[in-house]
C-alpha cells in the first residue's frame, strides 16, 4: 500500500474513496512527518494537530454517512497569511503579534466547506515579500532539496510561499494555500519541485487574506501534480460578493481540463523572455519544453512583448506604494503589537510600534511606497507606472488578440536560476527582486500561470516552466501544464522528505 | 532623481516608523539604489496611455447600500491591545 504521506492529492481523494486509508489516518502521517522534519524545514510556524485530527475524524463521520466533499479528508497547508478562524496568523510579521482572526478567509472556507483538513500555517516571507522566505519573523525555511555537489548547503525554498512551497515538496502535506503578488506561488514552486498556480485576478477572494498589494495579491494552490492544483483551485475559487474585485464568473472543471489535448494550441515564445546571462540549462529547458508542445501537436510562434524589460521597476512602484497605504492600518491601537514609551503621544506609539513591529525589507517598501506616492513625486513614479502597466497589459492583450499574434498560452522559464544559498543575493535588494523577472507580468497584467517542474539543473535541483494564458483561461493554462509535466515525466525527490 | 537625508527623514515620519541614524542612513542609500532602478521608467513614452489602476474589471459593481455586517463589538474589540470598556485605550491625545 501507497505511504499515505506519498499520496498525490488525486490519489489520497481515490484511496479515501475507495476507504482504503481514513482521513484520520492520513491527517496522523502528515503531522508525524511535520513532527519529523519541520524542526529543520520551518516550513510550519504553526501546527494544529489537535484540530487537524478532530477535522479528520467529522471527515471521515461524513463521508460514513454518505456526505464526502470534493476535498473530504485532505490535510493541507494554509499559507500563513489566510486568516483563520481561531487559530493565530501572523503573516510572518512581529507586528501582528498574537492576533487571533475572529474570522475565516474565504478561500480557507470554502475548503474547509469541501471537506479539507488544515494541519497548520505554512511560513512566509514577512507580508509576503520576498523570493527567498529569509525575511520571516519566525525564522528562514529551508529548501528540502540540496545540490549534488554541495549537499550540506542549505538553499532557499524560494518564496513568500517558501512554506507552502517546502511542506509540499517534503511531503508533510498534499497541497497548500498560497498566494502571489509578483511570483510568490510560481517562483517557490520553481525552486521545491511543484507545481503552483497563480490564478486569474479576481478568480479568487481576497477577502481575509492578509493584504499586501491589492491589485496584484492573488491566492492559488500549490501541490505535486498539475491536477492536483486543478483540484484544489476549483474549490478555492468563486465568487464572493465580500471582495469587490472578485469575478462573477462561473467556476470551470479545472481538473476536467487537464486532460485536454494542446494539438493546435498556438504557444507564444517571448523573444525579451531570452535574457542576457541566463544559464544555459535554463534556455535549453524552455526548448525542450516547447519541443515536447510540438511533438503534443500544438505550434509554437515566436511573439514580442516590448514592455517587459519595464515590468520589474514598474511592480517597485506599484507594489510598494499599495502597500504602504495597506499597512498603514498596524498602528498597534486595534491588534497586534503595541510599543509605547511611558508618557510618549499617540504619535509615539504609532512610531515605535511600526519600527519593532516591521522587518528591514518592509520597512524599506513602505518607504518606496510612501515616497511615490507623496505629493511632488506621484506623477514622475506611480502615475508614470500605472501607465506603463497599460502597456504591459497591451503587449499581452496584442499577442493573444485575433488581430494580433493569436496565441492560446505563452510559455517561459519560471525563475532565472535554480534555489539559491540562504546567504546568498541578501546585500542588495534589487539582485533579488531580479528573481520575479518572469512572473511580475502575470500579475501586472492580472492573467493566469503556472509553473510546472520540468528537468534539473547540473546540481540536481528542479527547475521550471512557466505557461501564462487568458484572462479566465485557466482551462488552457492547466491543459498545456499538463502536457509538459506528462512530456517531463519528473520524478526526482527532495533529499529531505518524508520517508525518506 | 536622489533623496537626501533630510527627505527619507521626512518620509519616515510620514510613515510612522521610528528611525535611528544609523538607520536613516542606510535606508537612504537603499532607496536611493531602488529608486535609480526604477528611474528606467521614464524613457517609456506613456502619451495618452490611459493609467491602470485595478488588476482586473475595468469598473466595480455596486451593491445595495445595506448594513451587511457588524454589530459585533466583542469579536472587534477581541484583540486590542489595550481596551477600556467598549473602547481601545490609546494614550492621551487632548489634554
Amino acid at each position: 500500500m501507497t505511504r499515505p504521506t506519498d499520496f498525490t492529492l488525486r490519489g489520497a481523494l481515490d484511496a479515501l474513496a475507495a476507504r482504503d486509508v481514513s482521513a484520520e489516518e492520513l491527517t496522523r502521517a502528515h503531522l508525524r512527518a511535520i513532527e519529523a522534519l519541520n524542526p529543520r524545514l520551518n516550513a510550519f510556524v504553526a501546527i494544529t494537530g489537535e484540530r487537524a485530527l478532530e477535522q479528520a475524524r467529522a471527515s471521515d463521520a461524513r463521508r460514513a454517512r454518505g456526505d464526502a466533499g470534493p476535498l473530504e479528508g485532505a490535510p493541507l497547508g494554509i499559507k500563513d497569511l489566510f486568516c483563520t478562524e481561531g487559530v493565530a496568523t501572523t503573516a510572518g510579521s512581529r507586528i501582528l503579534g498574537s492576533f487571533v482572526p475572529p474570522y475565516e478567509s474565504t478561500v480557507t472556507a470554502n475548503l474547509l466547506r469541501d471537506g479539507a483538513v488544515f494541519l497548520g500555517k505554512t511560513n512566509l516571507d514577512e507580508f509576503a515579500m520576498g523570493s527567498s522566505n529569509t525575511t520571516s519573523a519566525a525564522g528562514p525555511v529551508e529548501n528540502p532539496w540540496n545540490r549534488r555537489n554541495d549537499p550540506d548547503a542549505r538553499l532557499v525554498p524560494g518564496g513568500s510561499s517558501g512554506g507552502s512551497a517546502a511542506a509540499v515538496a517534503a511531503r508533510l502535506a498534499l497541497g497548500a494555500t498560497a498566494t502571489d503578488t509578483g511570483g510568490s506561488i510560481r517562483q517557490p514552486a520553481a525552486f521545491c519541485g511543484i507545481a503552483g498556480v497563480k490564478p486569474t485576478y479576481g478568480r479568487c477572494s481576497r477577502w481575509g487574506v492578509v493584504a499586501f498589494a491589492s491589485s496584484l495579491d492573488q491566492a492559488g494552490p500549490m501541490a505535486r501534480t498539475v491536477e492536483d492544483c486543478a483540484i484544489l483551485l476549483r474549490s478555492m475559487s468563486g465568487f464572493d460578493p465580500k471582495d469587490s474585485t472578485s469575478a462573477d464568473v462561473l467556476v470551470p472543471d479545472f481538473a476536467a481540463a487537464c486532460g485536454r489535448s494542446v494539438r493546435g494550441l498556438r504557444i507564444g515564445v517571448p523573444e525579451e523572455y531570452r535574457l542576457d546571462g541566463m544559464p544555459a540549462e535554463i534556455e535549453a529547458l524552455w526548448r525542450q519544453g516547447l519541443d515536447w508542445l510540438r511533438e503534443a501537436g500544438a505550434e509554437t510562434v515566436e511573439i514580442s512583448l516590448p514592455h517587459t524589460k519595464y515590468a520589474l521597476p514598474t511592480y517597485y512602484i506599484v507594489a510598494p506604494a499599495e502597500a504602504s497605504s495597506n499597512l498603514a492600518r498596524y498602528d498597534g491601537v486595534r491588534y497586534g503589537l503595541r510599543v509605547e514609551d511611558r508618557g510618549g503621544d499617540l504619535r509615539d506609539l504609532y512610531e515605535r510600534t511600526r519600527a519593532v513591529g516591521f522587518g528591514a525589507e518592509v520597512k524599506r517598501r513602505i518607504m518606496i511606497g510612501t515616497y511615490v506616492l507623496s505629493a511632488g513625486y506621484y506623477d514622475a513614479y506611480y502615475l508614470k507606472a500605472q501607465k506603463v502597466r497599460a502597456l504591459i497589459k497591451r503587449d499581452f492583450d496584442e499577442a493573444f488578440s485575433p488581430s494580433g499574434a493569436r496565441v492560446d498560452a505563452i510559455v517561459t522559464p519560471a525563475t532565472p536560476s535554480a534555489a539559491f544559498g540562504m546567504d546568498e543575493k541578501q546585500d542588495d535588494p534589487v539582485t533579488m527582486y531580479l528573481n520575479d523577472v518572469f512572473t511580475v507580468t502575470a500579475n501586472l497584467a492580472g492573467l493566469p500561470g503556472i509553473s510546472v517542474p520540468a528537468g534539473l539543473d547540473a546540481q540536481g535541483l528542479p527547475l521550471g516552466l512557466q505557461v501564462v494564458g487568458r484572462a479566465f483561461d485557466e482551462e488552457t493554462v492547466f491543459a498545456v501544464g499538463a502536457a509538459l509535466e506528462r512530456a517531463a515525466a519528473f520524478e526526482a525527490l527532495p533529499a529531505v522528505r518524508a520517508g525518506a | 532623481m536622489s533623496l537626501d537625508a533630510d527627505t527619507v527623514r521626512r518620509v519616515a515620519s510620514l510613515a510612522r516608523i521610528r528611525m535611528e541614524p544609523a538607520e536613516l542612513s542606510r535606508m537612504e542609500a537603499e532607496l536611493n539604489g531602488i529608486l535609480g532602478w526604477v528611474e528606467q521608467l521614464q524613457a517609456v513614452p506613456t502619451e495618452g496611455v490611459e493609467p491602470m489602476a485595478g488588476g482586473g474589471a475595468v469598473s466595480l459593481r455596486l451593491r445595495e447600500d445595506a448594513v451587511a455586517d457588524g454589530g459585533r463589538p466583542e469579536a472587534v474589540l477581541a484583540n486590542a491591545p489595550d481596551r477600556e470598556g467598549p473602547y481601545f485605550g490609546v494614550p492621551k491625545v487632548v489634554e
